[in-house]
C-alpha cells in the first residue's frame, strides 16, 4: 500500500506515471513528492511506487 | 541617507550577524505580479543584498488593484517598473532584471547565482515548470514556491508548509484565480509576505516551519 495525499492506496508497483493515468490529475501543473524530494517529471515513467511510500501530489492553482 | 547610514539603521533592528547574511544574499524572484512585485519590495526592506528579477510582462491598468506599481508605470516592462521601485524603497540593494519568458529550457541559467529561488507565477503550468526545472537542473537550490491565493477568503488558511527537503509552499492550496473570484491585494500580499518571510528564515538557517 502507497500514502498519498494522506489516503493509503493500492498502488505498490506501479510507476508514477502509470499510478497518474488512471487519475484526473493534469500532469502540466503537479508536483509529486517523494521521500522529501521532488520527483522530477522526466522521472515518472521509471519511478516505482514501493509499499509503504509515502506520496505528496500537488495540484498548482492559478494567481500570483 | 548614506549606505552606511541604512546599514547601521538594519543592523539596529535585525543585529549585525543577521544584516551581514541577509546583504550577502542574492534571492531570484520569477514572476512580477501580485506575489513577485512585493516579495521584492519586503526582501530589498529586509536588507537582502541583490534582487534577480525575472517577468516578461508589462505593467497593464488591471494589475493596479494588487501589484506594487503606479499608474505612471503603465506600459512599462514589470522588470523596469519594479526595479525602480524597489530602488525607491532601498536604494542600496542590487538589482539584476531578466525581461523574459522563463522556460525549463533557460532556468537553470537565469537561477544560477541565487542562494534562494521565489516561484511567483500567476501561471499554474509555470509554477509546476519550475517546480520540476528545480527538481532536474538545481535539486540543491532552496525554493519557495504559492499556489491558493485567489477571492476573499479565510486570511487564516494562508499557511507555509515544508513539501519537500529544500522546498516550501505558501498560500492556501485551492483556491483558484480561474474560479473567477478575482484576485485581492491583501489576501496575495499576505501570501507575498509568507514567502518573503520564508525567504529570510532560511537564509537565517531557520530550515523547518
Amino acid at each position: 500500500m502507497v500514502k498519498i495525499n494522506g489516503e493509503w492506496e493500492d498502488a505498490a508497483g506501479k510507476t508514477i506515471a502509470e499510478y497518474l493515468s488512471g487519475t484526473s490529475y493534469d500532469v502540466r501543473r503537479i508536483a509529486v513528492e517523494k521521500g522529501g524530494e521532488i520527483v522530477p517529471k522526466c522521472a515518472y515513467d521509471a519511478t516505482t511506487l514501493m509499499d509503504g511510500d509515502v506520496v505528496e501530489i500537488v495540484s498548482f492553482v492559478g494567481g500570483g | 541617507m548614506t549606505k552606511e547610514e541604512w546599514e547601521q539603521a538594519l543592523s539596529k533592528r535585525v543585529g549585525e550577524p543577521l544584516r551581514r547574511t541577509f546583504a550577502e544574499a542574492t534571492v531570484a524572484v520569477c514572476g512580477l505580479g501580485g506575489l513577485g512585485s512585493h516579495i521584492a519590495l519586503s526582501l530589498a526592506r529586509a536588507g537582502v543584498g541583490r534582487l534577480v528579477l525575472i517577468d516578461f510582462d508589462r505593467v497593464d491598468l488591471s494589475n493596479l488593484h494588487r501589484q506594487a506599481y503606479f499608474p505612471s508605470q503603465i506600459g512599462e516592462n514589470k522588470t523596469d517598473a519594479l526595479r525602480e521601485n524597489v530602488l525607491a524603497a532601498a536604494p542600496y540593494v542590487c538589482v539584476r532584471t531578466h525581461c523574459l519568458r522563463m522556460t525549463a529550457q533557460n532556468a537553470a541559467e537565469l537561477l544560477e547565482d541565487a542562494d534562494v529561488v521565489c516561484e511567483a507565477f500567476d501561471d499554474p503550468q509555470a509554477k509546476a515548470m519550475l517546480v520540476d526545472a528545480a527538481a532536474s537542473y538545481f535539486p540543491g537550490k532552496w525554493l519557495v514556491a504559492a499556489s491558493g491565493m485567489a477571492g476573499i477568503g479565510s486570511p487564516n488558511r494562508i499557511c507555509t508548509r515544508k513539501l519537500a527537503k529544500r522546498m516550501f509552499l505558501c498560500g492556501d492550496g485551492t483556491s483558484d484565480a480561474a474560479d473567477g473570484i478575482g484576485l485581492a491585494a491583501p489576501r496575495v500580499m499576505l501570501c507575498a509576505a509568507h514567502q518573503a518571510l520564508t525567504v529570510l528564515r532560511i537564509l537565517a538557517g531557520e530550515t523547518d516551519v
